[in-house]
């Protein structure tokens, strides 16, 4: 369903101490709004940071396992699989996540 | 191996509903195509009515996403139409060149509306009530103001001019008869119904047969039969809708008002079924959900060659969704031929009317009270002989005992067979059922699971009280016996004995040594496990924001837009001139949109962006406010009256009690939020006996109250003691209040902890135990005394700015 990707650009969104463990954090690239999460076993989740219910900040939820609850109306969000956990019914886009000498860098497709 | 393909033309409510049903009974038996023309995926037709009052967005009313079809692999032509049938050799043609093959076809074209034939339908201006577009068309217009007028006193025309008119403009319904709704309503509803709408400000004009819409181009306004012309800026014609059946016909099948089907929704070919509004089943087409959903149900057990089903029409109820206005309509409504018995109470505004024959019911009509409506439904449909009720029956089911107009209770007496959800059949039985089975606690969980209120919504108090009643209920069961969350199979009380038995002192050491089942927990226990280590290790715990709901995390309500909130606290209610001040200097230096008295006497400060909370803490911090914890399990507001130094009854010093209380309580947390109130007087001025804390004055000094509550369950406190000076209060509100901390559970407040312990343990711990009671009283100060850091100041000193805004901004 998602268009193909051709490139990805890394861009840099802070440091990896800013963002402690099952915690998220809101990032804006342009008019995107994007949710950074780091788990409770330390891996980075991005995802668009507007629950597929009505939009709530993702990045505000509790953080468990690799799941996020919006902290509106506690849909629990998939953050690996970009998708509401059923029954609820679903989806937010994911983006890819790295970290680059202790920097984290949030990658961003771009379409030729 | 190829599958059979089933085609089905039309992506609507029905097509939605049976396609859901079909995968669900045999979700590999078909290769699927669907038709849909509208540029959406499926979506809820009949909250179009709120869309168009503005009360939800277009997006809230979608029920599918396009994943959803590609997940299932239906083959879902979005925004095609399809022009052509092509029995002979079993092809569908559709809008955009394609054509595809069928083994099995399903008609669910649904209805179009009908347009009078009249001078000037086709000018700008004129719409329709069916669809998406038409919505956006209607609110594009409103977005102009001016007038519109609407042709048509049934239901879709009322809903749309009630929405029209929330949207701001001018409205008037134009109706050719001398009664609205006269499908559904008899002369007095419809007339009540008129005098209600009036009073909103909507016009009527009866009694009109419209004759031509005026204008150049653009609608300028509409003429009557009587010579009579009015202004019009938008004119939207709701004169019925006319089943969809020009494939079926140009294809040959056999059509009469609709396309003829029969007890299987089969059409006259045997590879062709019809289903939903375009159908015509036993001379009957149909015109809302609850019958149109039986028939998917039925077709679906069909195409899943179960062929166990089968429908034999229905008999239908109507209500009106137009929010404030209660209207329930069933059956014979007129009353011709049976005998009709009425109750009507003007001034209430109710008016209930049965038609009954042959001791069964076989009409109804409510206005202004249908809580009733479904119990007198299933009655009618069931045919029970009424003659044992009929004394009573008017009165409605539960109203015999002394529930009252107290919906729970009302609903605590409804049988298991009751319906509740009419749109989609679902009773009472599968609703407990479904609470109590898997646990549901929130309306939208109840919607998720059992689809009850999740189309038209008119049935969603009825849902929110049947939680309350089965959630209620939950306090009476044996102690200990429901884990806290499926992530343990342990209980509140043994996690919280087994954290001070082993020492536990972090979040992990208990779940590792509890052996949790999922690696960090979920939102409900890890914010239990936080209060419950704060509580039992004052000293040594550290808070773990990670485990705190985002309102206690940013110490600030978020809101439906992602702002907060920000209430200072304003003990007992008294303010000064310099700190009414401070907050208006505050509240214009951040423009805040809205600024609310509350009613826990305060001010509330909504809509601030989270970016500016440390700037607005720190201001108010130096004002000399501290948070008031508006958005925590902890303790909000005392509530006090005027009291014995100004009011002319007053006995005591209520005012001064009620800050002495607060200064020693504030900031304290607690397993759910506390109020407490104080009043200078029995007459209560400060509603302090439906507070969790209450005091109120008596000659003699003060009677203390506790256990009440004032939310979705509405209890009164029970007198717990009477004592004669303040200081005695201030002790029993600190031992009350550390006996909850340590003994509550997480999430329940006093009204639930007292109910399930009993008032006499409470009298036994904190009365006739005064050692006991001075220990709990002592332990709370204790931890007063760390608690008392006021949140506010700390993070606009402590944290940096940085953390409340987004980590990074970074260009496109
Ligand atoms: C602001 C206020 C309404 C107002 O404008 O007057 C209010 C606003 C909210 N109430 Fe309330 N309640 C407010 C007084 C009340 C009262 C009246 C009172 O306190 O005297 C009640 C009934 C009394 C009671 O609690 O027993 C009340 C019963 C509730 C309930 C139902 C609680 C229950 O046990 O049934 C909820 C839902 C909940 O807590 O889960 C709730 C929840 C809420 C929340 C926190 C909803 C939420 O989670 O976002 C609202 C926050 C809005 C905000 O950001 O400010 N609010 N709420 C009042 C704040 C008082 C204050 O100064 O702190
Ligand atoms: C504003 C409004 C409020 C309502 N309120 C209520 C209410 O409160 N309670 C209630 O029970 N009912 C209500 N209804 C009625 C309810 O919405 C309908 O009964 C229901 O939607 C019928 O479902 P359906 O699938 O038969 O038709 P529809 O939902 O109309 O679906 C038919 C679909 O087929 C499409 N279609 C038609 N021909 C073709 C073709 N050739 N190719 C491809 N696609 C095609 C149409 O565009 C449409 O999307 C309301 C209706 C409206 C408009
Ligand atoms: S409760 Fe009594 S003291 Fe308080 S205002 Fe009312 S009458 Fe006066
Ligand atoms: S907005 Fe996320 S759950 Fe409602």
């Amino acid at each position: 369903m998602t268009a193909a990707v051709l490139a990805i650009r890394w861009v840099a969104v802070g440091r990896l101490e800013a963002l402690p463990p099952r915690r998220g954090r809101a990032v804006r690239v342009g008019d995107r709004r994007i949710a950074l999460f780091r788990t409770g076993d330390d891996r980075l989740f991005a995802v668009e940071d507007r629950c597929p219910h009505r939009g709530g900040p993702l990045s505000e939820g509790i953080v468990h396992g690799h799941c996020v609850t919006c902290p509106l109306h506690d849909w629990v969000i998939d953050l690996a699989e970009g998708r509401a956990v059923p029954p609820d019914e679903g989806r937010v886009r994911t983006y890819p996540v790295r970290v680059v000498d202790g920097r984290i860098e949030i990658g961003l497709g771009t379409a030729p | 191996m190829s599958r059979p393909r089933l085609v089905v033309i039309g992506n609507g409510m029905v097509a939605d509903r049976l396609l859901e049903e079909l995968l669900r009974l045999a979700p590999d038996l078909y290769d699927i195509v669907l038709f849909g023309e509208e540029p959406w995926p499926a979506y809820n037709r009949i909250l179009l009515s709120p869309v168009l009052a503005g009360e939800q967005e277009i997006t809230e009313i979608l029920t599918r996403d396009d994943a959803w079809y590609a997940e299932r692999g239906i083959d879902f032509r979005k925004g095609v139409r399809a022009t052509r049938i092509d029995r002979a050799r079993r092809l569908v043609h559709g809008a955009d060149g394609s054509v595809v093959p069928y083994d099995r076809l399903v008609l669910a074209t649904g209805s179009r509306p009908v347009v009078l034939p009249i001078p000037g339908r086709d000018l700008e201006g004129v719409v329709t009530f069916r669809d998406i577009a038409d919505v956006e068309r209607m609110r594009a217009a409103a977005a102009r103001g001016g007038r519109a007028v609407v042709i048509g006193g049934g239901l879709l025309g009322l809903e749309a001019a009630a929405g029209l008119q929330r949207l701001g403009m001018e409205v008037t319904v134009v109706h050719l008869l001398d009664r609205l709704m006269e499908q559904q309503l008899d002369d007095i509803a419809a007339r009540m119904l008129r005098e209600d709408l009036e009073g909103r400000g909507l016009r009527f004009l009866m009694e009109r047969r419209t004759r031509a819409i005026l204008g150049e181009r653009r609608v300028e306004g509409v003429a009557f039969e009587d010579g009579e012309t009015i202004p019009a800026d938008l004119v939207v014609m709701a004169v019925g809708i006319r089943p969809e059946t020009t494939l079926a016909r140009e294809a040959g099948l056999h059509c009469e008002r609709g396309i003829v089907v029969s007890d299987t929704l089969q059409t006259y070919d045997p590879r062709i079924w019809a289903v939903g509004e375009c159908c015509q089943h036993r001379g009957r087409c149909y015109g809302l959900v609850a019958p149109l959903f039986e028939q998917a149900r039925v077709l679906a057990n069909q195409l899943a060659e179960l062929a166990t089903l089968r429908y034999e029409g229905s008999v239908t109820a109507t209500k009106l969704k137009v929010t404030g206005i209660d209207l329930f309509s069933a059956g014979d409504h007129l009353g011709r031929d049976g005998e009709p018995l009425v109750l009507h109470d003007p001034g209430a505004g109710v008016y209930r009317k049965l038609v009954l024959k042959d001791d069964r019911i076989i009409g109804i009509v409510l206005y202004g009270d249908t809580v009733d409506g479904s119990w007198y439904f299933q009655l009618m449909q069931d045919g029970t002989d009424v003659s044992s009720l009929r004394e009573t029956l008017l009165f409605g089911q539960v109203r015999l005992g002394d529930s009252g107009h107290d919906p729970v209770a009302r609903v605590a007496g409804l049988p298991d067979d009751a319906e509740i959800c009419g749109c989609n059949g679902v009773c009472k039985g599968t609703i407990v059922r479904a609470i109590t089975e898997k646990g549901l606690f929130t309306l939208d969980e109840v919607r998720a699971h059992t689809k009850a209120s999740a189309s038209c919504g008119s049935c969603t108090g009825l849902v929110e009280a049947l939680l309350a009643h089965v959630m209620g209920g939950h306090y009476e069961r044996p102690r200990g016996e429901r884990p806290l969350c499926p992530c343990t199979d342990y209980d509140q009380d043994t996690i919280r004995r087994t954290i001070v038995r082993e020492g536990l002192k972090s979040i992990p050491e208990v779940m590792h040594f509890l052996e949790w089942k999922t690696p960090d927990g979920c939102r409900v226990c890890r914010p239990a496990l936080n209060f419950f280590l704060m509580v039992a290790w004052p000293e040594e715990y550290r808070d773990d924001p990670a485990s705190r709901f985002v309102n206690e995390r940013v110490h600030a309500n978020i809101q439906k837009d992602g702002t907060y909130s920000v209430v200072p606290r304003i003990f007992g209610g008294v303010t000064t001139p310099a700190q009414l001040r401070a907050l208006a200097e505050v509240a214009e230096r951040y423009r805040v949109p809205t600024v609310k008295i509350t009613g826990g006497q305060r001010i509330d400060l909504l809509g601030v962006r989270k970016e500016d909370l440390p700037h607005i803490w720190r201001d108010l911090t130096a004002a000399g406010f501290v948070s008031g914890h508006a958005y925590g399990k902890a303790v909000r507001t005392v509530k006090t009256c005027v009291g014995s130094e100004w009011c002319r009854f007053g006995v005591q010093d209520s005012t001064s009690l009620g800050i002495a209380l607060e200064k020693l309580c504030w900031g304290a947390w607690t397993p759910a939020k506390v109020k407490m109130g104080v009043s200078g007087c029995p007459r209560n001025c400060a509603e302090a006996t439906i507070k969790d804390f209450g005091a109120v004055a008596v000659e003699s000094g003060w009677e203390i109250h506790v256990g009440g509550n004032g939310g979705v369950k509405v209890r009164t406190t029970e007198l717990l003691t009477k004592v004669a000076t303040a200081e005695e209060v201030l002790e029993y509100a600190a031992a009350f209040l550390q006996l909850y901390r340590e003994e509550g559970r997480y999430g329940e407040r006093t009204a639930f902890w007292i109910e399930r312990i009993g008032l006499d343990e409470l009298k036994r711990r904190l009365v006739e135990d005064p050692e006991g009671r001075r220990a709990l009283a002592a332990r709370f100060r204790e931890a007063q005394a760390r608690a008392q850091r006021d949140p506010w100041r700390e993070l606009a000193e402590r944290a940096p700015a940085e953390e409340f805004r987004a980590l990074a901004e970074v260009p496109a």
